[in-house]
């Protein structure tokens, strides 16, 4: 019921704010707070009650919508999604506060607009339906068409219609991929159910599997976006509004590596090693070339557009190294890049609203006038950076740490060059830092500006909290996503025939059986092993009965995945 | 005839005798245009009541020898018909009113063709099937050129009539020429020879031919010249009507006498079958790229008309039961998002043409938000996103092709859905997006045009998130 009511508040809110009369801008602003606020603390409620050590589902709800068709308005998180659903309660709130000033045009408009994108986002983590996924997935587009559309820069409507089809085109190929994935359900029948697709999927005829990782993932990773399907990004970043910009860069990205981890990972995971070195190749050449195209720009904007095309690259090197430690760092990644890169754009918003400018040369000497500003604007820039001690440090190194320890990814190298991805960010961010705030104040119109009002910086305060609590704490967030990333990980290493995770594995598969309890422990518990030495003491005990490691066992005509009972 | 027969052909005499009246009505009383709208909406509401009762009491029987089927698909097809004759009746007053075109006579042909769709939906063999397509098309090409002192409504009904005539001859000479191989004219006949066919060549001309005549009449590429220019010059509400009601009666007749013979497994359908796929194939993308380059909002809707029955032709062409249910809600749902389309278009048009540009459009958010709201989601729906009904229609039909090993189908549906993104829309980007040009009126809306656009919206809405509705009954 909890996850019901945190996906329903937004909902709520848009509605009540139809009903109110559109000259009161005043109220539609509070409501809109109000609104983003309650779905905050709701899942903030959501955060404490969820049971770290449950590898299943949680929180489900399983109600049929088209019984014919076993389509079922079916909700359920595991760790990942918490995290998710949690990083776009946190993010909106801002967002909406960050519109005040900026959007004076049809406001009551806009506001149900982002109300309605956060119901849309919620959705898509939580649901456990691949059509109502679909659903969600493609209700998430209307609103953002508007929002740059409407509220956006110049090129406005050049840069909705290519966001628009962008996505389009990919995600109607994973509906595609969605009907013929549920055609193999019970009976011949369709299913939507994700968790009977997930027994059913590894049985699925291997290149069949193939052409449905294939779609999932292009639709994924134009989402994401992956090199080269990056181009529709920076233009929808630099025409959206500030809020607009923080939502796609903070949540919406994540939709794609999300589904990425969610359908490609967990529902194929022969094809996904099957693909691997592809998706690594093609992140670590979008983290080079993001990195090198963000060091020309001259628009601060576009200049963290591509350094966000450079940023996810790390999370889908992570994911597709398929090692707990890759994944567990793509998820913090996710969650890491949506803090330090939403807070950037809400900075370069800041600094707009004063100059309506955004070229690197009009600035100069900031740190003069604006030093609280500037202050705010270093945090981002390390965050970003990942300078230890905040949260972009762990991200990445777990992710490099994965990709570099990976079995499944054909070569080291690409840990090593997506690593020099790092410097290059550093490059790039400093030298933007510099740039804007240090030497003289050549222009006299940046003298007199103003530094934050209260309202800005306690837009950032607590960004910068849980930026500081990542670095330095970061079990608190990676403990909660462990165990489902284990689950996710087992599943591909038990093709492999290791078996370190399998019962997590295992146990996810079998929602029915009674769950098992798996000691979760932070990263301590992430042993690295250097290659070619034995594997490391499983986490979990395993009997010593047997020699034999679990294997899922494929049978080669189809049929059930037949997985040997529990043992203890 | 005896007593079967007359209750089985009830909901059709009732919607002819009322047609009947309200011709009488119209000549012998004066200044009679509001009664003869509300026996118009009596009558449909009388005979779509009657078929429902039918359904209830006596499905799936037979009447005049087997010609005539009763209930189950048929009262929902009798439900569309209907349907859309209420909505439309509702819309046509206030228009042809202030297009100058309001004879009383509308509501007659009206009516008249919707007892020919009907004769369509019901019927077990091509010969009813043939006189129903008639009777409709006769009606339609009076309708078209309702505005008869303008030159663009002449112009559509001379074309259509034309043309029409045509496509009908090329239909009853494949009846004909199936009726020389088969020896009878019933579906069911026609299928249990298609399995062992002693005639094959003449047989399958035949049945090409068929497919060819009501290939015109559901406007499929490359049949469907005539649609822009008729759907652009017959008055908005006619269009809206013989769009929806008219295709959704062409594709009762191409399901009923195809369905049994898809079923049959017939040595040769692995052809027909691609040839509709081709059929489908070619619709979908000349109607969506054709309709990018229209400026004027009518000739583009009626080119992403043409590409809706691309969609639905994949149905047929997949040929299992999923693609006949699919055929059936995307019917539905095309009835209430395509209608209510055309009744905004109406609400905006002005005389002689008047305000029906893309350019018209521009900022229209601004002058009337809620008619470019309504508008917007009709858009949204035609497209195929979802929550809307027009997605569940694309969800069915692709997925009967996926069913058919027409994976690759469902894949071209899929690519020409995205260029529709581009002109559905491009039209909420000149509501919403673009300023305003110049002076504009217009957009005001009276009670029945806003009952039969609520309707729409509901429908769009509700046959959207609760599909089940209609999946039940067209499941049967």
């Amino acid at each position: 019921m909890l996850l019901l009511l945190t996906l329903l508040v937004p909902l709520v809110f848009a509605l009540l704010l139809c009903a109110v009369p559109s000259g009161k801008t005043g109220l539609h602003k509070t409501l809109a707070t109000v609104g983003s606020v309650v779905a905050f603390g709701v899942s903030l409620a959501l955060w404490f009650s969820f049971d770290k050590t449950n590898p299943g589902f949680q929180f489900t709800t399983n109600w049929m919508w088209i019984p014919s068709l076993d389509i079922g308005f079916r909700l359920g998180i595991d760790g990942m999604s918490l995290l998710m659903v949690v990083l776009t309660t946190f993010i909106f709130p801002i967002a909406i506060i960050a519109s005040y000033d900026s959007i004076r045009d049809r406001q009551k408009m806009y506001y149900i607009m982002i109300l309605l994108l956060q119901f849309g986002l919620l959705g898509v983590f939580v649901s456990l339906d691949t059509f109502l996924f679909y659903i969600f997935w493609e209700v998430v587009l209307i609103p953002m068409y508007f929002l740059i559309g409407i509220w956006g820069g110049k090129d406005r409507i050049y840069a909705a219609m290519k966001f628009f089809l962008y996505t389009m085109a990919g995600s109607l190929l994973m509906l595609v991929a969605i009907i013929y994935l549920g055609q193999y359900g019970q009976n011949g029948g369709f299913t939507g159910d994700m968790q009977k697709l997930m027994t059913i999927a590894p049985t699925i005829p291997m290149d069949a599997q193939q052409w449905l990782f294939l779609a999932f993932a292009l639709s994924f990773c134009i989402k994401v976006p992956l090199f080269p399907l990056h181009t529709w990004l920076s233009d929808a970043h630099t025409q959206a509004p500030t809020a607009g910009s923080v939502i796609l860069a903070g949540v919406m990205l994540k939709m794609g590596t999300y589904g990425l981890i969610r359908f490609n990972l967990q529902l194929f995971p022969q094809a996904s090693l099957h693909y691997a070195d592809l998706i690594a190749v093609l992140s670590v050449i979008g983290i080079i070339y993001g990195a090198l195209v963000a060091m020309v720009q001259t628009d601060i904007k576009k200049l963290v557009a591509y350094s966000s095309v450079a940023h996810m690259g790390f999370v889908t090197l992570g994911i597709f190294s398929m090692t707990a430690e890759g994944v567990q760092g793509a998820v913090l990644q996710m969650v890491n890049h949506g803090l330090s890169t939403g807070m950037l754009f809400l900075l370069i918003g800041v600094i707009y609203e004063r100059r309506h400018t955004r070229e690197m040369s009009e600035f100069g000497g900031l740190a003069k006038s604006m030093p609280v500003y500037a202050t705010f604007f270093f945090i981002a820039v390390l965050a970003s950076v990942g300078l230890p001690g905040l949260n972009g440090f762990v991200g990445e190194y777990l992710t490099l740490i994965g990709a570099y320890l990976s079995d499944h990814l054909g070569s080291k190298l690409y840990a090593v060059v997506a690593a020099s991805g790092v410097i290059l960010a550093a490059v790039y961010l400093l030298i933007l830092f510099q740039k804007m705030f240090f030497g003289p104040l050549a222009k006299s119109e940046n003298s007199t500006l103003k530094d934050l009002t209260g309202r800005e910086i306690g837009m950032f305060v607590p960004i910068v909290i849980l930026c500081l609590w990542i670095g330095f704490q970061p079990n608190t967030f990676l403990s909660v996503s462990e165990t489902s990333s284990r689950a996710v990980v087992g599943v591909i290493e038990g093709l492999k025939g290791e078996n370190r995770y399998a019962d997590v594995a295992a146990a996810r598969l079998n929602p029915n059986a009674p769950p098992k309890p798996v000691p979760v422990q932070g990263m301590e518990n992430m042993k690295i092993a250097p290659p070619g030495t034995p594997l490391p003491p499983s986490p979990v005990p395993m009997p010593s009965s047997t020699k034999e490691p679990i294997r899922v066992k494929v049978p080669a005509g189809g049929g059930q995945v037949q997985l040997p009972p529990p043992k203890r | 005839m005896t007593q079967t027969d007359f209750l089985a052909g009830l909901p059709i005499e009732i919607i002819s005798a009322f047609a009947l009246i309200v011709m009488l009505t119209d000549a012998l009383v004066e200044r009679s245009t509001r009664l003869c709208e509300t026996l118009s909406i009596v009558g449909l509401l009388g005979g779509l009541a009657t078929s429902v009762y039918l359904h209830l009491t006596m499905p799936g029987q037979t009447a005049f020898g087997g010609m005539i089927v009763v209930g189950g698909m048929s009262t929902l097809y009798d439900a569309i018909f209907c349907g859309a004759g209420i909505m439309t009746v509702l819309l046509a007053r206030e228009y042809l009113t202030r297009v100058g075109g309001m004879y009383d006579e509308f509501y007659t042909l009206l009516m008249m063709s919707i007892a020919g769709m009907m004769l369509m939906g019901h019927s077990a063999d091509s010969m009813p099937m043939f006189v129903g397509l008639e009777v409709m098309s006769i009606c339609f090409y009076v309708m078209a050129g309702l505005m008869r002192n303008k030159l663009s409504s002449n112009e559509a009904a001379l074309k259509y009539f034309l043309l029409g005539a045509f496509a009908s001859g090329f239909l009853l000479y494949g009846i004909a020429l199936v009726y020389g191989s088969v020896g009878s004219t019933a579906y069911s006949a026609i299928a249990a020879k298609a399995v062992s066919t002693q005639f094959p060549t003449l047989f399958w001309v035949g049945i090409g031919m068929m497919i060819i005549g009501l290939g015109f009449k559901v406007a499929a590429f490359p049949f469907h010249q005539w649609a822009p220019d008729v759907y652009h010059g017959a008055p908005t509400v006619v269009t809206g009507f013989m769009s929806t009601a008219g295709k959704a009666a062409a594709f009762s007749g191409f399901v009923g006498f195809i369905a049994p013979t898809m079923a049959s497994a017939a040595p040769g359908l692995e052809k027909a079958k691609v040839i509709l796929a081709l059929l489908a194939v070619g619709s979908m993308l000349v109607g969506n790229i054709t309709a990018i380059a229209q400026s004027n909002v009518k000739r583009m809707l009626a080119y992403s008309s043409v590409a809706h029955a691309g969609y639905l032709m994949i149905g047929l062409a997949a040929g299992n039961a999923a693609g006949w249910t699919g055929i059936t809600y995307y019917l539905v749902a095309y009835l209430f998002m395509q209608i209510g389309a055309f009744a905004v278009v109406g609400i905006l048009e002005r005389e002689n043409g008047g305000n029906l540009t893309l350019d018209d459009y521009r900022g229209l958010a601004r002058r009337r938000p809620g008619l470019a709201l309504v508008m917007s989601l009709f858009m949204f729906s035609l497209t195929g996103i979802p929550p809307f009904a027009g997605f569940f229609g694309k969800y069915y039909l692709f997925s009967a092709a996926i069913q058919a090993d027409l994976t690759w189908l469902a894949i071209v549906g899929v690519v020409s859905s995205v260029i529709s993104v581009w002109f559905y829309l491009g039209l909420v980007v000149t509501m919403y997006f673009r300023e305003p040009l110049g002076e504009w009126e217009g957009g005001d809306a009276g009670i029945s045009t806003r009952t039969a656009l609520a309707l729409s919206i509901i429908g769009t809405l509700v046959i959207g998130l609760i599909p089940q509705v209609i999946i039940n009954i067209a499941a049967r």
